[in-house]
Parts: C-alpha cells; sequence; structure tokens
C-alpha cells in the first residue's frame, strides 16, 4: 500500500534471478566439490576439491554480502550524464591480474631457464622439476598473463566500442574469477604432478571442464553486448576478439575430449590415439598460437594503437580481407608441427602449404597496425607507450615471416626439436604478446583509474629498453643455440658416421642458455618496473583535472 | 579524435588526405585505403607456389588415398634412399671392418682409425649415459679406461660383454650376481661388520683390527669361493678383485656392509639386438683401446 502512496520511495529490494540461482548452484557445488574431497584417490585431487568448495563458499558469501550492500532495482545501464554505465571493476581485476601473474610466469620461466643451464637449481625438489615448471610457465605467461589481459581488455573493448554496459550483472564476474581460479587448479596441479601431457592442454578433465563453463559464459557476455551495441556497426577489434573466444572453445573441446577414471580421480584418458591424437594435439597446439596469441592480441592492437596515436585505422578493407583469409587460412597449419614423423605426407603438405599461405594475411595485421602511424610516426619518438606498440607489432611481423619460413620442410629438419622453435615462440611472446599487453597496460590504466597519465613515463621507457635488450640477448642466443643444435646432429664424418655425440650438442648449449637466462632476467626486470609504474600509478593521489581525450565519449 | 573534415566526399583525414568508411567507434574510424599492391601479389604468388607443390607432391586427401603428386615422392621412400646412400657412403670401412678379426684391425692402422671413429660416437651415445663420456665410469658403473676388469678385458671378453650384456635377461648374457648374506639371513650382523673390516685390510686401507680372524674365517667360508682366497677375484663370475684399491660402490666400511647385506648385481644391457655387428666391433676396439685393454 505504502509505495502506491509514495511513489518516490525506492522499490522493495528483491533477489535477482541470477543472484539466487548462482547461490544455489554454488551451495550445491561447494557440497559436491566435498563429498569428492572426502573420497579422493589422491591428496593432490582433494586438495583441488577442497579448493573448488572453499572457492564456492567464497562466492555464496561474495554474492550474498553483494546483495546486502547494493540498492534496490535493476544495474543501471545509463548513468545521469546518459553515458553508458560501463562495467570497469572486472577490467580492472583482470589488470592487476595479468600484471601479478605476468611476473610470476616470468619468474618461473627465468627459473627454468637457469635450471637448463645449470641444472642444480631443480634442488633434487620434484615440486620444481623442470617437467613441472616448463607447463606452469608457459601456462603462466600464455593463460594467466595473456588471458586476463584477453578477457581484461575484451570486456574494455567491446563496452567502449558498442557504447553499452557488459550484459550480465554476476556473469562478467564468474567469468573473471572463474577464469583465474581455473588458472590456480591447473598451475597448482603441474606442481602437484596433475597433468594429462597434452603440450598447452596439460590441466586435466575436472579443470578442463570447469573452464568449458567458464568459457561459454565468457561467449555470451561478450555476444551480449555486442548483440545490444549502440554503434550500427561491430567495430574491427571484436571480430578478433570473437573469433578467439569461437575458436578457443572448438580446441579446448576438440582436444581436451578425455574419459576421467573416475569421479574421484584425476587421471583422464584421451579419445583419441597414436597420430590422431598428435594431429588433435597441434591443431589445438598451433591454433592456441593462432587464435589467443596472434588473433586475440591482434584486437588489442586495432584499439590500443589507434586509440592512443589518436590516428584513424589504416585500411579497412584491409582489416577485412587479412581477417577472414587469418581465420580460414590459420586452422590448417598444424600439421606443420609434425613434419617428418608418422602423419601422412598430405597432411604434412597440406600444413606446410597452407603456414605458407597465411603470411600474407598475418602480415595484414602488421600493416595496419604500423601504417595507422602515418601521420603520427613523431609520436615513436615522444611516446614510450606507442613505441613499445609499435615494437610489438614490428616483432609480429618478424615472427609471422620466421613461422612460415620454420614450416618449409627444408628448414624444418634443420630446426624441428632444436632452441630454434624456443626462440621462435619468444620472439612472438616477449616481443609481439607481451608488449602489445604492456601497451595496452600503459593506456589502460590510467583511463581505468581515472588518472592523466601513468605516473612515469620515464619508467616506461626504462621497461622498454631493459626488457628489449633481454628479448634480443634471449632470441638471439637461440638462434644460435638451435641452428648449432641442428647442425651438429645432422653433421656426418666423411667415413659416414655422427660427427657428434648427442651429449655434446648438450654440452655446447650451456654459454647459450646462460644468455638466455640472462635475457630472460632482463625482461623480468622490465615487468618490475612496470608493477611498480601500475601501482603508483594506482595509488598516486592526482586525479584526471579534466576527461582526458582518451576517455571522450564517443559520439 | 584524429582530424577529419567533412567535404563532398564523406570526412577525409586530415593528415593523409584520404577518405574515412564514416563511422567512428570510441572515437576511432577507419581509412578508405586500398589493398597494398605489393602485399596482394605476394599472396598470390604463394598460392601459387602451394598450387603447385599441391600438384607435385602428394596433398589432398580423397577417398581411398590422397592425390599422389606428380614426382611420385613419398617420405618412406625418401628415407630409405637416404639410408641406402648412408650404407654406401660406410660400406667400404664396414666390409673392412666386418671381414677383419677384432685383432687385426687392432693392429692395422688403418682399420683402428676407422673402427675408433665408429666407435667414439656409438659410445657416446649408447654408453656414456653409464658410464661416462670419456668412460670413466661412475658408482656401480665401471671405469673402462683402467686394466681392472669384471668381466674380463680382452677383445673377445669385451664384445661378449657388450653383445649380451650384464645380467641382461639375454640367454648369453653373463650372469651371477652377490648374493644377499644379511638379508637372506646367510651371515650375523656382527660377521658382516668383522668381514667388512677384512676385506678393507686386503688392498690396505685398514690395518687388522680385534675382529681380524673371525672377518677372516667368514671371508674363507663365504666369499672366497668367488672373490678367491686371496681376495683377487674372478673374471669367470665378475666377481671384483678386493685387494687393488678400485672399488665399484665404494671402499668405506658402511657401502661395503651395505652391499654384504643387500648383495650386488647391476645390469648392462644386451646390445646386439640394437646395434650392428660392425658398430660393436667398432665399440670393442674403442673400449678395449681407452687404455685398460688387455
Amino acid at each position: 500500500m505504502s509505495t502506491i502512496q509514495d511513489p518516490i520511495r525506492t522499490p522493495a529490494k528483491a533477489l535477482r534471478f541470477g543472484e539466487a540461482g548462482l547461490l544455489v548452484v554454488f551451495a550445491a557445488f561447494a557440497f559436491f566439490a566435498i563429498i569428492v574431497a572426502a573420497k579422493a584417490y589422491t591428496p593432490a585431487y582433494a586438495f583441488h576439491a577442497y579448493l573448488f568448495a572453499a572457492a564456492s563458499i567464497a562466492a555464496v558469501f561474495a554474492i550474498g554480502n553483494r546483495y546486502m550492500a547494493r540498492p534496490a532495482g535493476p544495474v543501471p545501464q545509463v548513468n545521469a550524464d546518459g553515458k553508458p554505465n560501463y562495467n570497469f571493476d572486472v577490467v580492472k581485476f583482470c589488470t592487476i591480474a595479468a600484471v601479478v601473474w605476468g611476473i610470476a610466469g616470468f619468474l618461473v620461466g627465468v627459473i627454468a631457464a637457469l635450471q637448463l643451464a645449470f641444472p642444480v637449481v631443480n634442488f633434487d625438489l620434484p615440486w620444481i622439476s623442470f617437467g613441472r615448471l616448463r607447463p606452469l610457465h608457459t601456462s603462466a605467461v600464455i593463460f594467466a598473463f595473456g588471458g586476463n589481459v584477453l578477457i581484461g581488455t575484451s570486456f574494455y573493448v567491446v563496452q567502449r566500442t558498442s557504447h553499452a554496459r557488459l550484459v550480465g550483472d554476476l556473469a562478467p564476474w564468474f567469468v573473471v574469477l572463474g577464469y583465474n581460479l581455473f588458472i590456480v587448479i591447473a598451475g597448482t596441479g603441474y606442481l602437484l604432478g596433475i597433468t594429462q601431457g597434452k603440450e598447452y592442454a596439460e590441466p586435466e578433465w575436472y579443470a578442463d571442464l570447469f573452464l568449458t563453463v567458464v568459457w561459454v559464459t565468457y561467449l555470451l557476455v561478450f555476444l551480449g553486448t555486442i548483440l545490444k551495441r549502440k554503434e550500427p556497426h561491430i567495430y574491427v577489434a571484436n571480430w578478433f576478439y570473437l573469433a578467439f573466444i569461437i575458436t578457443i572453445a572448438v580446441l579446448h573441446l576438440g582436444n581436451n575430449a578425455s574419459v576421467p577414471v573416475s569421479v574421484f580421480s584425476p587421471k583422464s584418458y584421451i579419445l583419441w590415439s597414436g597420430v590422431q591424437d598428435a594431429m588433435f594435439q597441434w591443431w589445438y597446439g598451433h591454433n592456441a598460437v593462432g587464435f589467443f596469441l596472434t588473433a586475440g592480441f591482434l584486437a588489442l592492437m586495432y584499439y590500443f594503437i589507434p586509440k592512443r596515436a589518436e590516428r584513424p585505422v589504416y585500411s579497412y578493407r584491409l582489416s577485412i580481407v587479412h581477417f577472414w583469409a587469418l581465420i580460414f587460412i590459420y586452422i590448417w597449419a598444424g600439421p606443420h608441427h609434425l613434419h617428418y614423423t608418422s602423419l601422412p605426407d598430405w597432411a604434412q603438405t597440406l600444413g606446410m602449404t597452407f603456414s605458407i599461405i597465411l603470411w600474407m594475411p598475418s602480415w595484414g595485421g602488421m600493416i595496419n597496425g604500423l601504417m595507422t602511424l602515418s601521420g603520427a610516426w613523431d609520436k615513436l619518438r615522444t611516446d614510450p607507450i606507442i613505441r613499445m606498440m609499435v615494437v610489438a607489432v614490428a616483432f609480429y611481423g618478424m615472427s609471422t615471416f620466421e613461422g612460415p619460413m620454420m614450416s618449409v620442410k627444408a628448414v624444418n629438419s634443420l630446426s624441428h626439436y632444436t632452441e630454434w622453435t624456443i626462440g621462435h615462440v619468444h620472439s612472438g611472446a616477449l616481443g609481439w604478446v607481451a608488449y602489445i599487453s604492456f601497451g595496452a597496460i600503459y593506456c589502460m590504466v590510467p583511463w581505468l583509474w581515472n588518472k592523466r597519465e601513468m605516473y612515469s613515463l620515464k619508467a616506461v621507457n626504462w621497461h622498454f629498453w631493459v626488457s628489449t635488450l633481454g628479448i634480443v640477448l634471449y632470441i638471439s642466443s637461440m638462434w644460435v643455440a638451435g641452428i648449432l643444435q641442428g647442425l651438429m646432429w645432422r653433421a656426418y664424418t666423411q667415413l659416414g658416421f655422427l660427427e657428434y655425440s648427442f651429449i655434446e650438442s648438450v654440452e655446447a648449449m650451456h654459454p647459450l642458455y646462460v644468455i638466455r637466462a640472462i635475457g630472460g632476467i632482463l625482461f623480468l626486470s622490465g615487468a618490475l618496473i612496470m608493477a611498480w609504474n601500475v601501482w603508483k600509478t594506482i595509488t598516486m593521489p592526482e586525479a584526471a583535472a579534466e576527461q582526458s581525450l582518451a576517455l571522450a565519449p564517443a559520439e | 579524435m584524429s582530424t577529419t573534415q567533412d567535404t563532398h566526399h564523406g570526412k577525409v583525414d586530415a593528415a593523409t588526405g584520404v577518405s574515412t568508411t564514416g563511422h567512428e567507434w570510441d572515437g576511432i574510424s577507419e581509412l578508405n585505403n586500398p589493398l597494398p599492391r605489393w602485399w596482394l601479389w605476394v599472396w598470390y604468388a604463394c598460392i601459387v607456389w602451394a598450387i603447385g607443390y599441391w600438384i607435385l607432391f602428394p596433398a589432398w586427401p580423397l577417398i581411398n588415398a590422397a592425390t599422389p603428386g606428380l614426382l611420385g615422392w613419398h617420405s618412406r621412400t625418401a628415407v630409405q634412399v637416404q639410408l641406402a646412400d648412408l650404407q654406401t657412403l660406410r660400406s667400404e670401412s664396414a666390409a673392412k671392418l666386418a671381414n677383419a678379426s677384432l685383432e687385426q684391425i687392432e693392429q692395422t692402422p688403418a682399420l683402428l682409425t676407422l673402427a675408433r671413429a665408429q666407435g667414439r660416437v656409438a659410445f657416446a651415445d649408447n654408453c656414456a649415459p653409464c658410464h661416462g663420456a670419456g668412460g670413466g665410469g661412475a658408482t656401480g658403473f665401471p671405469n673402462l679406461n683402467d686394466d681392472d676388469w669384471l668381466w674380463g678385458g680382452s677383445l673377445e671378453q669385451i664384445q661378449q660383454t657388450i653383445q649380451y650384456g650384464i645380467r641382461s635377461g639375454d640367454a648369453e648374457a653373463r650372469t651371477g650376481s652377490m648374493p644377499a648374506f644379511g638379508r637372506d639371513g646367510i651371515l650375523q650382523k656382527a660377521e658382516i661388520s668383522a668381514v667388512a673390516d677384512y676385506v678393507r685390510t686386503l688392498s690396505g686401507i685398514a690395518q687388522p683390527g680385534a675382529d681380524f680372524a673371525k672377518g677372516k674365517e667368514v671371508f674363507a667360508a663365504n666369499c672366497a669361493a668367488c672373490h678367491g682366497e686371496d681376495g683377487k677375484g674372478n673374471l669367470e663370475l665378475g666377481a671384483p678383485n678386493l685387494t687393488d684399491g678400485i672399488w665399484l660402490y665404494g671402499s668405506d666400511k658402511a657401502t661395503i656392509e651395505y652391499g654384504i647385506v643387500n648383495g650386488r648385481g647391476n645390469v648392462m644391457p644386451a646390445w646386439h639386438a640394437r646395434l650392428e655387428p660392425t658398430t660393436i666391433k667398432a665399440l670393442t676396439v674403442y673400449v678395449h683401446s681407452l687404455g685398460g685393454g688387455r
């Protein structure tokens, strides 16, 4: 009665459908996880079940607290000033998580590099032996660091270029927190010896299932936001994000199709076997590179470079052609990881030739990124953040030339199984993925926390030069190491006997491994400078005096 | 954000004079630049090259088999050709090694050089993981540079060892191992202590103590059958010489006692199934020539 008499009074607060549903789901899941933990076959699996239970209980409390604190009524989609009520809290979380995971991943990489140069560094502890640290490093940098950058920036970019708030109230938080819980489950699993032994897909079946739920939610949130956009067209960065999200889902399901031994055991057996399994693995592995590390980060490039340079994207037509070419051609290239194996010759041929055809579509992104600077080249001198992103695109161009070259069988016969591959991966990972991510973080942190600019551009400059030196040491030492290995392995004496034993090629690696470790330490040092700078930026009292140009609303 | 001007051609970017598509997202617009010519032509060239490759090599899967390619190339035949080439390259030297006896190889400088060249890499790839890169050995794995042999250091004895291994399970393998005197209850703790002390006196690393007589008695009753009354070992049984100061596992009392309690018997694989006869010959000569051959 009173509400009718007093229309100004706020409506009675009630649980939203999503809140009530998730409360029930999390409570039930916590109960289930505790039962699994109690009956688990191994202590490591019980630990993971308890982690799931603890996270579910924490989620119940968090949803409850949030309900108590929030105002009644639906989430406002626009602010009082008519601008969209962007959901940037999840983006902030991802940004900080990316920095933290990045440091952790680079550190583990440095330790792994030191172990190769000085095996004593594994201290005879099984948990930090190279076999466990290596997947910890790759997953931490690709999925924890890279994944948080991708999810965070995608949530930022899709909102701003669609001029709409993220779809869902709790769903974006479920994506962000759920994804990071998956990272914790995966990472602790490696240290405890839980793995399904598939490169870049090491987490076992239960972690994979959980990630599937998180990822589908991610797709729905992203797609839903695009569907309710206030712009007539979908911006190019969002095509790339969408391609990344959808393809990763397909790859994840295909490569992780396994049958668990029991719900109480972490162990599962993959459906595929023999060369089919190998082919599935590298269809997955190569397209994880293609759609996670290439398409996803091209999306960053398409937003942050034009935004920071304040220049239009060089060519709309090029963006369309190279996008579709990349999407259709990349998916064929996986077999080049299996040259000179029992994979049928025809599949090897297709893997190699499509890798060559892929070269120009990859370079389309580079051209669009670099040429966007036309009219603003002077910013390379004056803006270290632009410089970082442009060097990222240059490294992208270099590795997307190197990749097709290494896929040619004649080259591959020398490079396969050598450190050259490691060097190639890192010129892409450190030079392209990490640099474009750092650039995006440097752009986004002041925008998100409402500051005019990063705390110290000088520190950004230091980060750039220290880590560039690190990258150069890393990749050049691995090029030399790889070519040296390849030549030593294939060297025959005049009598027709092998010139070198395998162990001699291992001994020859030592100085190069030391240089690589130094390169890694420099790269890590650069990232620590960034972490300090990000921290100072967030905590500095100065707020943006006036809304910076970058934050100007799109009209 | 960037300066664009509205003209009758639509929006034009001031810095480059190129028109934009007219849309703008969060301040970002896109220019109407065409595809770069060189980019397009290099791409076409890559595609033409790929099509050519498909015509020449196995490429597209059909219902029963893939298109074979005009060149008739196949990776398995390619490997066979390469292996055959290698065999041809090696055939002369292989024939020389195959036709000569181990003694002849060692006495003919040209054959010795050949055998050592082949043996060196074969050793490094197959034997070094246990015996060390230079054959220097490790705990439990004999040093092959010295003239102390467990199963004999003549050419024939070495060849026999490499071919069939030691306790490898092969029917021809060298067998015989040290029993677990303690674990199997053959000797009591005090007896083991005494005989360990006694064994240490044989090579002069310890002086006879109070239990010398007891140790000697235990040795004579239990150990001498294999290691000999004087402890100088027996190559037929692989029983080490205990008087020469060379120890496979270690010379401290605890290590010796451990061996007496639990026995010893490490394994060397049989290599005849894995290595060709000439490679084994080359390895034999190589190991024999390391410095300890008899």
